[in-house]
């Protein structure tokens, strides 16, 4: 073996060496066993295989095994096999060998699914799964910038193209009815009459064009040569950048034969083919020029796909094997050269000939097929692309294209495959040597093959066409390839390109200068658009986050605010919904003055600097909202709303008590400004009300009323629907309860440095252990000495702590009895944990934290962990009697003396929002009562 | 009286929102009691307004009399006022913790401690 270290076995070089082989194998094998299925396909079988995965969708994974996708397998598998004997080899002592492996196999299977998928959809998964690949592949050596900035070039050009085909996709299968391929190929005459015939096709083309570097979309795939040379000749020569070119062969049946597609599909080959293989010729790094032509090839494909019929499909496929064998060659050539000379500049490169004979020789094959000269392969597919040209409409401007850019071929051909071999030898950073084993079975193989395929091209290559058109054609197809037709036009085109090929080759100098004056405005060209697109992308991401993400909390809540009094107040005036109901003549005495009372108590919160002042004000408003719950029938929420407003004012207590009043902050103009958008929100509001009354759209609470005494038992309809009917939605609300008081904890009680927080855990666990154990006897024992803290200090009055010991056991009776009640009469779990907790929480006030901790039979934590438990399974009960989540269970006793007793899992569920209540409760206040 | 509920529903989110547009978090938090306060009362007014009647069924009835108070919004802002007081203890105390560790009350000083 003669690498450059050749005695020092390394050992991930002997890794990486092994791994190439032990690769190669299983996809050899793969290869195979697809070969052996040619002579049915090319009989006409098709091989199909399905099976649902998002059937909601129209997802399948089916697929299809036909003629073209064969071609395309048995490419991928042939081709995959060497790349990665020759990888073996190339990368051998290479850094992350394992992660090259393992995406240039993903990429393998991508592509193998790509050609298979019979479902569109999942195509597209193969097709985005196989950029990716590319993605990763070309910035294989990310410390390099270039090879970054070219993969995310790659990405975002095949990416962009890939969601064009994804739109185009669904348009085709709106259109067709199917997203299966078999599906859509019967019914070309329907959807090529289809209003969405146009939109799809182009967007498909789009996706298409990009993948298979069409121009102007092209310049991505010189960029993409920074992979490591396996990779280029895999998937930017042989393999993926085909994927556009399967995709539009394949659809040829179904979209195929219109005007649009023949100018379109063409034109754009055309131009490429063209372009690219001009283009070629001025480049001076041997996978540059290969890259180029590739470009330049695809284009003759997309060209012949767009002529179609069966002379130019026909053509298109044997010029795919063609190409796939010559191009791969080189590009293995080209990797060779340069992993042995350590250069891949055209101009340093001369007579290597003696040094890699081997190489040389695969070399000179894969040229002269590349040049389209007899014996090989590349003749009879060129010769191919000749006659379809000549019969195809506008036949001069078509075949001249064709001509012109065989001709720059030729020339290329040379460039790349000829002109390092030959000569006199010349001097390179390494010196040259012949490459080992694994790297000259890829180039060689692939030579013999272009021969073989064209002096007996019954062998295989018949078959593999044949199928192939067919398949493309969207009828049975019989071809028989062969070097020698007599002296036909095709064959005089073939004599008038070489000669012109040849006097192209002397005369490159003068093409140079040309380019050179060119030179200036290539800046212009696509790839420019893209570096331009790129940067006004990113400035404008940049520029609307600094417009939009200032980082003050006030700017975003206006920009909220103002863009819902914009929103909604334009669909409230577009739409003319102004039956504002304006009535004052119900009005009663009583309810005016507590409206006025609610807006001057409001008035007071705004305007009062003194926080207790505004506290108080905040309390007033709450009872005020509680006063017309009372008087509007809703007894519940009155009750609810009285109790939660005095903890509130209680908690606003002792958070503020110790802090000291706000730095007073000038705001200025500033306050005028917010006072118009709080207008503005505030009137938006108002209208909505009157717009929204049940005149205008009638309530939908009927089936509550009627349903709640003879199915939910109970005669409160309030209560059965919190508990009962929507039990679900109460079951997340209990839920998010316990949230915010387990944040409260978590904020109150894990705190100091982050580096203690574990013994805060700890101390935190202990002290509830504390007060699990001491009170294994849970009799509300008299208090122990309380702990005196200065609010103990000042609440210790004479009045308070017995008034306290009396109310403690009242309130808690009270509460129970409000739980139980509150499924027929006005009470029920909230309320009643409410009740419970503020007893506690009186009796801290007078007893002081410790000693209502140890009224507690568990920790407060424990206590809403355990509510929840309760009512979450009351809901499994339902399931486990086979019915959906919390459906309510009832069974009925008869008590002498009371009558008929409902008793159900409602009643429990109550019984475990009452718990939860009060454990959050507790949860959050104890704690700030303790600080 | 939904006139008159619809200008105290207006004047609490007005307030609200001024409140919580102020250089001042016990503000903003004052801000975000009134506002839930309009948002209830909102829901209360828009699903009709029925005088003394709530929807309690008498013993021995099978439904509430007609007319009563709809039960449905009523559920809605039971859970609401519940899950407010939660939250507005979870903003208290978050405003407790930031004030101990920052010794500010303006969330334009928050801004640069990031």
């Amino acid at each position: 073996m003669a690498d450059s270290s050749p005695n020092v076995v390394d050992p991930p070089t002997a890794t990486g060496r092994t791994a190439g082989w032990m690769l190669a194998l299983p996809l050899l094998a793969v290869a195979v066993y697809f070969a052996r299925l040619l002579p049915a396909v090319a009989g006409g079988e098709t091989f199909q295989f399905a099976r649902d995965w998002v059937p909601s969708l129209g997802l399948r994974l089916s697929f299809t095994l036909d003629g073209l996708s064969l071609l395309f397998v048995l490419m991928v598998c042939v081709v995959g096999t060497l790349v990665l004997i020759y990888a073996g080899g190339y990368m051998a002592g290479r850094k992350y060998l394992g992660r090259f492996f393992t995406f240039l196999v993903l990429f393998t299977v991508s592509m193998l699914g790509l050609v298979l998928a019979d479902n569109l959809l999942l195509l597209y998964v193969f097709w985005e799964l196989t950029s990716i690949c590319s993605y990763f592949l070309i910035g294989f050596e990310s410390d390099r910038p270039q090879a970054r900035a070219a993969a995310l070039q790659a990405l975002l050009v095949t990416g962009g193209g890939g969601l064009a085909l994804l739109a185009g996709v669904i348009l085709l299968a709106r259109a067709g009815g199917s997203y299966e391929l078999s599906a859509l190929l019967n019914q070309g005459d329907a959807l090529r009459t289809h209003a969405l015939y146009v939109p799809a096709l182009l967007l498909i083309l789009a996706g298409a064009f990009t993948k298979s570097a069409q121009f102007p979309f092209h310049f991505w795939l010189p960029g993409a040569m920074e992979a490591p040379t396996p990779v280029s000749a895999y998937l930017h020569s042989a393999t993926m950048v085909k994927a556009g070119v399967y995709l539009m062969a394949r659809l040829s049946p179904a979209l195929g034969g219109t005007e649009l597609w023949l100018w379109t599909v063409t034109g754009v080959g055309g131009v490429t083919m063209v372009v690219a293989a001009w283009m070629s010729l001025t480049q001076s790094d041997l996978k540059r020029i290969l890259a180029y032509s590739t470009v330049s090839a695809l284009g003759m494909l997309t060209f012949l796909i767009g002529l179609g019929g069966p002379l130019a499909s026909q053509a298109a496929m044997a010029y795919l094997i063609g190409h796939a064998l010559y191009k791969g060659a080189l590009f293995f050539v080209a990797g060779s050269v340069d992993h042995e000379t350590g250069t891949r500049d055209i101009n340093q490169l001369s007579g290597l000939g003696k040094a890699m004979p081997m190489t040389a020789l695969a070399s000179a094959v894969a040229a002269l097929s590349m040049a389209g000269l007899p014996p090989l392969f590349g003749f009879i597919a060129k010769e191919l692309a000749y006659e379809a040209t000549l019969h195809a409409p506008a036949k001069i401007w078509i075949t001249t294209a064709a001509v012109t850019a065989s001709v720059l071929l030729i020339a290329a051909a040379a460039l790349a495959g000829l002109r390092p071999f030959l000569g006199k030898a010349r001097a390179t950073p390494r010196p040259a040597h012949e490459a080992p084993l694994s790297m000259l079975l890829g180039p060689l193989v692939l030579g013999v093959l272009s021969l073989v395929f064209g002096v007996w091209p019954a062998w295989a290559a018949d078959a593999l066409v044949s199928a192939a058109t067919s398949a493309v054609v969207g009828q049975q197809q019989s071809v028989h390839l062969a070097l020698w037709h007599g002296v036909t036009p095709p064959l005089v085109l073939s004599a008038i390109t070489l000669a012109c090929g040849i006097a192209v080759y002397a005369a490159r100098g003068l093409i140079l200068r040309l380019s050179a004056l060119w030179g200036r405005a290539a800046q212009w060209g696509p790839a420019g658009w893209y570096e331009l697109a790129l940067r006004g992308l990113n400035g404008l991401a940049i520029s609307q986050t600094r417009l939009l993400q200032s980082g003050y909390l006030r700017h975003y809540l206006m920009i909220t605010v103002g863009a819902t009094v914009a929103l909604v107040g334009y669909a409230l005036f577009a739409r003319g919904v102004w039956r504002a109901n304006v009535d004052w003549t119900d009005l009663r005495i009583y309810e005016a003055a507590l409206a006025a009372l609610i807006l001057m108590a409001i008035l007071m919160a705004i305007l009062k600097e003194s926080r207790l002042a505004a506290i108080a004000a905040l309390g007033v408003v709450g009872y005020g909202v509680a006063l017309i719950f009372v008087l509007f029938g809703a007894p519940d929420l009155a009750m609810t709303q009285f109790l939660v407003e005095t903890l509130t004012v209680i908690l606003f207590v002792l958070v503020f008590y110790h802090l000291p009043e706000d730095q007073r902050v000038r705001e200025g103009a500033g306050r005028w400004r917010d006072a118009a958008l709080a207008i503005a929100v505030g009137g938006l509001m108002s209208a909505l009300v009157l717009v929204g009354t049940p005149e205008n759209f009638p309530p939908i609470s009927s089936f509550f009323d009627e349903h709640s005494v003879p199915q939910g038992h109970g005669r409160n309809v309030v209560n059965v629907i919190l508990v009962d009917f929507r039990a679900m939605d109460t079951m997340g609300e209990i839920t998010v309860l316990s949230i915010a008081a387990a944040g409260v904890y978590a904020l109150l009680k894990l705190r100091k440095r982050p580096d203690s927080v574990t013994d805060d855990v700890e101390q935190a666990r202990a002290e509830d252990q504390a007060a699990v154990t001491s009170d294994v006897a849970p009799t509300p024992e008299p208090p122990k000495p309380p702990r005196a803290t200065d609010l103990d200090e000042a609440s210790a009055s004479f009045i308070l702590r017995p008034a306290s010991r009396l109310l403690f056991p009242l309130l808690l009776l009270f509460s129970i009895f409000l739980l139980f009640r509150g499924h027929n009469e006005p009470g029920g779990g909230f309320s009643g944990g409410l009740v419970a907790a503020s007893a506690f929480i009186l009796y801290r006030f007078a007893f002081g934290v410790q000693a209502t901790r140890g009224l507690l039979p568990v920790s407060p934590l424990s206590l809403f962990g355990g509510g929840l438990l309760i009512s979450a399974s009351c809901g499994v009960l339902a399931l486990l009697e086979g019915y959906p989540l919390l459906t309510a269970l009832w069974s009925t006793w008869f008590v002498p003396g009371f009558g008929e007793l409902h008793v159900g899992t409602p009643l429990l569920f109550d019984v475990g929002v009452y718990i939860t209540v009060i454990g959050v409760t507790l949860t959050i206040i104890l704690p700030l009562a303790e600080e | 009286m939904e006139t008159v509920l619809a200008i105290v529903v207006g004047c609490l989110y007005a307030a609200g929102i001024y409140m919580m547009l102020r250089r001042s978090l016990f503000k903003l938090i004052l801000g975000l009691v009134l506002l839930s306060h309009g948002a209830n009362l909102l829901i209360f007014t828009v699903g009709g307004l029925t005088r003394g009647r709530p929807p309690i069924a008498p013993p021995g009835a099978t439904q509430p009399p007609t007319p009563s108070a709809d039960p449905l919004p009523q559920s809605l802002i039971l859970t609401a006022i519940v899950i407010g007081f939660a939250v507005l203890a979870f903003s208290l105390v978050l405003f407790h913790r930031g004030y101990q560790t920052f010794g500010s009350d303006d969330p334009d000083d928050l801004k640069v401690s990031e």
